[in-house]
């Protein structure tokens, strides 16, 4: 059984495990996945990209950011069987402008931001379906 | 009046009978090909006295003359005022094209210093001669903002023979403007912290190609400020004053900096710019804001007009009052900590120092304490910690709680000196008398002020906006608009808050999140504040803590508490997730592979009775705020519970949502 101390206005209520085992019968409101207030995650609920979620972190923002956007976008929409193949000069040109910004753009990592980019679209895309992750918004910065 | 009414009659029958005549002669002359006599075989009246044919003659051949003199010179008179006209609406056009385009005057200088270099000296010196020529055509057209566009017009039919010129000055763009700075920018932001590059990043996400500019009386381009009281310390490496970069747990190395200054382009550049971009104007204060007339004025007197502003002026650090009046001795030994040069300031003197004072119990004041406690160790440093508080964190921590920390912060080598109320500072004997209320005194060699943030509204007089006497700052509505085209955002934003209620938060996740809301809603978004905000304080390794909302110790808590393991440490937690700044790992959650941990985690004493946990916060028995206690990466349920607002009956429930005995 759990401790609970009274401190004043304080409650101090001490836990063991087994205290916590039955499942919580704490009510939740349920989440309206159309909720015009809340933070979307990388797919909005209309199917369109959200450029401004903290995931990308600057990508949609930065110098590169047009480049980044078509690209991406591109990818996004691409209904072929190899997702994005017909996306191939958008790419391009978007990694041609990244690697005029190296500092921002490191290029070991490019491969690293191709793979958290499509991260980013799965997760989005789960997101879009579940409409349940929260995609917190305390984000810091681009990946050095 | 009169008198030309007379005169007119006088003359009305000349005219006439002349004119009647003149007509007659031009239709008989068409139609005869000779000049025909007077026809009308009866005079009039009013013919000229005499009737003399010749006279009559003389009269058509002059009043003739006249007419067609007066048309000729009327008609040329008009053309070429037309011409004129046109003249100048085209170059009134190409100026205001140019004047938006900036880049006349980077490209000025350029082609100017490239052109000599890679040119013969025959054609620099045309070159030279060409553009005094221009720059002495330049005042005779009127005074343009851009000396540019009438440069164009003149260099082409001057020197047609320099091809030079034309050919290191790109086609459409002029050659000899100095730099300038812009003097519109569609987005101005007015502060270059943590919520103006949050705005500037969601405006350029949301809008493409926009144009943002950044302003800002610091030296530093856009900064984060967590580690300045933190993670900087803690580095090993010497040079971290210069580099600014701090190690984080999992070993990933990054800078303070958002983005390095190859992410921005120049204020300069900024008009002409392809696809916009972000410039810092660095330097320059905002010292009156002209609403009406949509700009600002900078202490340089320089103007900037505008579309949309943000206003994201944070704040200074409040200082004692005692401390102001104790003179320079004291001044000169005071440290108020917030900027990038507090830090090296007091980097510097915790080095030089035999005693630090630290005065203040709140977040920044403790974490300092912690920061040079630990260093002390090193260097035999005195930290001593002063506040009026029972102890640490104790207008925030329940006292039970806040004792509890106290211990630790002593753990970490520092002196605390509890309600203590300063009286009085004196600079005696080469050394800081500080005297307390209760007699009690501390004698020190360097004393920093932590006592609070003072927003910063100096604009509010001269923009007509309004400040908020409860909580200060500009009052803002819930989606953080001031009034038509301004927003605030970040410290000094006193907004209303749909669940929590108007209120003002000075953390660093509160200015990404509300500068992030406040670039949508410049962009038209319209969204109110209501991704609730977080924060997170470290106390040493071993006690760290996230909150959300309201976490104001005078409100009643429920805490629920698990004992800790080992695993339950800040340190555990950003090794495990990978990130380094606790913020982060829960954005990035979605696109970050943790870091396997490859040092095992340290071993914690097993006898603290307040190893983890959740504590609520309660308003009118709802949620308002909670913290989440070496527990991490649980936030989005404790958003979740204080969105929902709901009346819990038995919160010991509500914590089983937390899993508090996993990991």
């Amino acid at each position: 059984m759990p401790t609970i101390i009274e401190e004043g206005k304080d409650t101090i209520i001490f836990v063991t495990k087994e205290d916590h085992e039955a499942p919580s019968n704490a009510e939740l409101v349920e989440e309206d996945p159309n909720d015009p207030y809340e933070e979307r995650g990388l797919i909005l609920p209309s199917g369109e990209i959200n450029w401004n979620c903290p995931c990308l972190g600057g990508m949609a923002s930065g110098p590169c950011g047009s480049e980044f956007k078509e690209a991406f976008s591109c990818f996004h929409y691409s209904k072929e069987e190899v997702k994005g193949s017909e996306c191939l000069d958008q790419f391009r040109s978007m990694q041609e402008c990244m690697q005029r910004y190296p500092e921002l753009y490191p290029q070991e990592d490019e491969k690293d931001e191709k793979d958290k980019q499509e991260q980013a679209t799965e997760s989005g895309a789960n997101a879009a379906s579940e409409g349940q992750k929260d995609n917190d918004t305390t984000e810091s910065e681009v990946k050095s | 009046m009169l008198k030309c009414r007379a005169v007119w009659r006088k003359l009305a029958p000349l005219a006439r009978s002349a004119s009647t005549q003149c007509r007659h002669n031009v239709k008989t002359a068409l139609n005869n090909g000779r000049r025909q006599a007077f026809v009308p075989a009866t005079h009039m009246s009013t013919g000229p006295a005499g009737g003399g044919g010749s006279e009559n003659t003389l009269y058509v051949v002059l009043v003739g003359a006249a007419c067609l003199g007066g048309g000729a010179y009327a008609y040329m008179t008009v053309r070429g005022d037309s011409k004129r006209y046109e003249e100048r609406i085209s170059e009134l056009a190409s100026r205001s094209a140019k004047e938006a385009p900036e880049s006349q005057p980077p490209v000025a200088p350029e082609p100017e210093e490239a052109a000599p270099t890679s040119e013969e000296s025959a054609p620099v010196a045309e070159l030279s001669g060409e553009t005094e020529s221009a720059s002495a055509e330049e005042p005779v057209t009127e005074v343009p903002a851009e000396p540019a566009a009438p440069v164009v017009e003149e260099e082409a039919p001057t020197e047609p023979a320099v091809t030079s010129l034309p050919e290191s000055a790109p086609a459409p763009e002029p050659v000899s403007a100095p730099l300038t700075l812009p003097s519109h920018a569609p987005y101005l932001l007015i502060g270059g912290g943590t919520a103006s590059f949050a705005a500037a990043r969601s405006i350029r996400a949301r809008d493409p190609g926009a144009k943002v500019l950044i302003v800002t009386d610091e030296p530093n381009l856009p900064y984060m400020r967590p580690p300045l009281s933190k993670e900087l310390w803690f580095s090993d490496d010497p040079s971290v004053t210069e580099t600014l970069r701090f190690k984080q747990w999992n070993g990933k190395e990054r800078s303070i900096y958002f983005q390095p200054s190859s992410f921005y382009v120049k204020p300069e550049e900024l008009t002409s710019a392809e696809n916009g971009g972000v410039a810092v104007l660095t330097g320059k204060k905002v010292i009156q804001m002209d609403v009406r007339g949509n700009k600002v004025k900078l202490d340089d007197d320089t103007e900037i007009s505008y579309d949309k502003c943000l206003i994201g002026t944070g704040g200074v650090p409040r200082n004692l009052q005692v401390i102001e009046k104790a003179g320079d001795e004291v001044m000169n030994r005071t440290t108020l900590f917030r900027k990038i040069e507090d830090f090296k300031s007091l980097d510097n003197v915790s080095r030089n120092v035999k005693s630090i004072t630290i005065i203040g119990g709140g977040f920044l004041g403790s974490e300092l304490a912690c920061a040079l406690g630990r260093r002390s160790s090193e260097t035999g440093l005195e930290v001593i910690q002063m506040f009026p508080e029972k102890g640490n964190m104790g207008k925030v921590l329940p006292e039970y709680l806040s004792n509890w920390t106290t211990e630790k912060v002593k753990k970490e080598g520092v002196r605390i000196v509890p309600e203590a109320l300063v009286k009085s500072v004196a600079f005696k004997e080469d050394k800081l008398e500080i005297l307390l209320k209760d007699g009690r005194q501390v004698k020190t060699d360097h004393i920093v002020a932590a006592v609070g943030l003072e927003p910063n509204v100096d604009l509010a007089k001269s923009a007509g906006l309004e400040v908020d006497s409860d909580f200060g700052g500009y009052r803002v509505n819930a989606e953080l608009q001031a009034r038509s085209n301004i927003w605030v955002a970040g410290d000094a934003a006193c907004f209303y808050d749909i669940r929590l209620g108007r209120r003002r938060v000075e953390h660093h996740d509160h200015a990404v999140v509300s500068g992030r809301l406040a670039g949508e809603n410049m962009t038209g978004a319209n969204k109110p504040y209501w991704h609730q905000s977080m924060f997170w304080s470290d106390l040493g390794p071993d006690v760290g803590y996230e909150a959300i909302g309201i976490v104001d110790s005078s409100l009643p808590t429920v805490g629920v508490f698990a004992k800790a393991t080992s695993k339950d440490t800040p340190k555990a937690a950003t090794e495990q997730s990978g990130t380094g700044i606790r913020s982060e790992s829960e954005t990035e959650a979605t696109a970050v592979t943790p870091v396997a941990s490859s040092t095992p985690a340290p071993v914690m004493e097993h006898k603290d009775e307040y190893g983890k946990g959740v504590i609520f916060y309660l308003r009118d028995k709802v949620v308002v705020g909670i913290i989440l206690w070496n527990v991490f990466n649980r936030m989005p349920i404790a958003r979740k519970i204080i969105k929902d607002g709901e009346e819990h009956a038995d919160l010991n429930e509500v914590a089983k949502l937390f899993n508090i005995h996993e990991d």
